[in-house]
């Protein structure tokens, strides 16, 4: 198919969770691409001419379409190369899929970072909080090896992208565990399968540099 | 087996009318089940257990939650009758894109429009208007968001423009001046009636529709020319081939069932800016 053909190129933040799912995606469907680091917190000309309205990484290019969002760009590579699908095909399982990821990146970032290091209530009540919202997805992976089923999909990337790493470096850097294995055996197993999966394992920022990432995300945000 | 739809909607949200507009524009037969949300029914609790919102479309038992999955998910299910999504990938990620930026930037302003006052509201209105601007940009003179058909983006839009009065009357300011060519389609919802009802108006021929010329619309609004786009616009929908062609989003059949009248919305806003001691 000529749509298929021609340069990609993400503008991304090695950091950046959003940035990751992406080049997850690309390297499950065996896409190659050009990668272009965009040092954050500072914008260069090129991120704000290519996402003028959100001035956010990534940003896919394709030929001569610009893509901004994470959802929005694993869509479309999900149509434009359809080997190795990510979304199911079945209409209410792909409802279910978005469903999930919107939660995730809306719920589950809120709970799991913002709330938590804010915790105006104490750390106590933010983790409980978070744990309530983490209980869904410890039930909807229960008895799959992924979200996706028997392989990796777009919750699975949304999710996988987060959680594993981005989160759970802050919490080592919090010193806090807030999702337990004893409380959580069904998404600390989906965990593991996930670590298992070579284009999520080559999408995993150093463990030490993103913990001091992390920490410093975190206090930028405390004093926001 | 035939279908079994049902949606647990409430009446005046912006929300909940994408969904019966969408289920109308696909002649899809469905149980409007009216939601008290100070007491919300078991149902909806059991079926949107996470938010615990509407709308939810429940189809043969199965629900889906949040009104673009819905909207996304009727648009594939019964794919045989005017179509809402473009087919072609990229011109899917643009319409999911205007939609994103319509439930934030649209969404959190106009919500704080009508339910605050004081310099709440007055930054409210600015980061409102600031996005319509940016919204009326983007559709230019087309007839559509979506190019020549009704599409996504149109219906998502629909509801806030049943609100527009309500907005204009709670914080005493006028959309018309800011963005007087989004205001005109919002008025041809409203306020004209459909030339040859229940028929998807993309049958009718374009000769037959007034439309404002581009001439029109740039006299209309001065800033037209140098709006916010980069000189060469990036990120945009096709340009309507179609000479003659109005802004008619939304002043189809499907549209005037689906959503109430502004006066309702006002006396709802009213009711409970005066509950609420606002």
């Amino acid at each position: 198919m000529a749509e298929k053909e021609g340069k990609i190129k993400l503008l991304g933040c090695w950091a950046s969770p959003f940035s990751r799912r992406v080049e997850m995606a690309l390297k499950l469907k065996g896409i190659p691409y050009e990668y272009l680091e965009e040092a954050l917190p500072n914008k260069s000309p090129l991120l704000l001419e290519l996402n003028p309205i959100h001035k956010k990484v990534p940003v896919l290019v394709h030929n001569d379409k610009i893509l901004p969002e994470s959802h929005l760009i694993l869509e479309y590579i999900d149509q434009t190369w359809s080997n190795n699908p990510i979304l199911p095909q079945d209409p209410y399982e792909k409802a279910m899929a978005r469903f999930w990821a919107k939660f995730i990146d809306e719920q589950i970032l809120t709970v799991g970072f913002r709330s938590l290091v804010k915790a105006e209530k104490g750390r106590e009540v933010a983790i409980e909080e978070a744990r309530e919202k983490f209980a869904f997805l410890e039930k909807e992976v229960t008895g799959k090896d992924f979200f996706g089923g028997k392989t990796i999909g777009f919750v699975d990337m949304v999710a996988g992208s987060i959680i594993p790493f981005c989160l759970a470096r802050l919490w080592e850097g919090m010193i806090i565990d807030v999702i337990p294995e004893d409380e959580f055996p069904e998404l600390n197993r989906w965990i593991k399968n996930l670590k298992d999966i070579d284009c999520v394992r080559e999408c995993i920022p150093h463990r030490e540099k993103q913990i001091e990432h992390m920490m410093k995300v975190s206090e930028r945000y405390k004093l926001a | 087996m035939a279908d079994e739809v049902v949606l647990l909607d409430y009446w005046a949200s912006p929300f909940g009318m994408r969904a019966r507009i969408a289920l109308r524009e696909k002649g899809v037969k469905f149980e409007y089940r009216e939601e008290n949300l100070r007491d919300k029914s078991p149902l909806l609790l059991q079926m949107n257990p996470v938010h615990k919102k509407i709308p939810v479309l429940i189809h043969n038992g199965k629900p889906v939650c949040e009104s673009m999955n819905v909207v996304q998910y009727i648009d594939e299910v019964w794919s045989n009758k005017n179509t809402i999504l473009p087919s072609d990938p990229y011109q899917r990620a643009q319409a999911r894109f205007w939609i994103d930026f319509i439930d934030t930037k649209v969404y959190e302003p106009a919500d704080k429009i009508w339910f605050t006052t004081g310099e709440v509201q007055e930054t409210a209105k600015k980061d409102f208007i600031e996005a319509l601007k940016i919204l009326e940009a983007e559709l230019g003179d087309k007839p559509y968001f979506g190019g020549d058909n009704f599409g996504f983006v149109d219906i998502a839009m629909t509801g806030y423009y049943s609100w527009f009065q309500t907005f204009e009357k709670c914080a005493n300011f006028s959309i018309e001046p800011e963005c007087p060519t989004l205001m005109a389609s919002a008025k041809r919802c409203f306020f004209l009636i459909s030339l040859v009802s229940g028929q998807p108006l993309s049958q009718i021929s374009p000769e037959e529709v007034q439309r404002p010329s581009s001439k029109d619309v740039k006299s209309l609004w001065p800033g037209f020319e140098a709006g916010w786009r980069t000189p060469q616009p990036r990120f945009h929908y096709h340009q309507a081939t179609k000479p003659g062609s109005a802004k008619r989003c939304l002043q189809r059949k499907t549209v005037v069932d689906s959503v109430p009248g502004p006066d309702e919305l006002f006396a709802l806003a009213f009711k409970l800016r005066k509950e609420y001691g606002v």
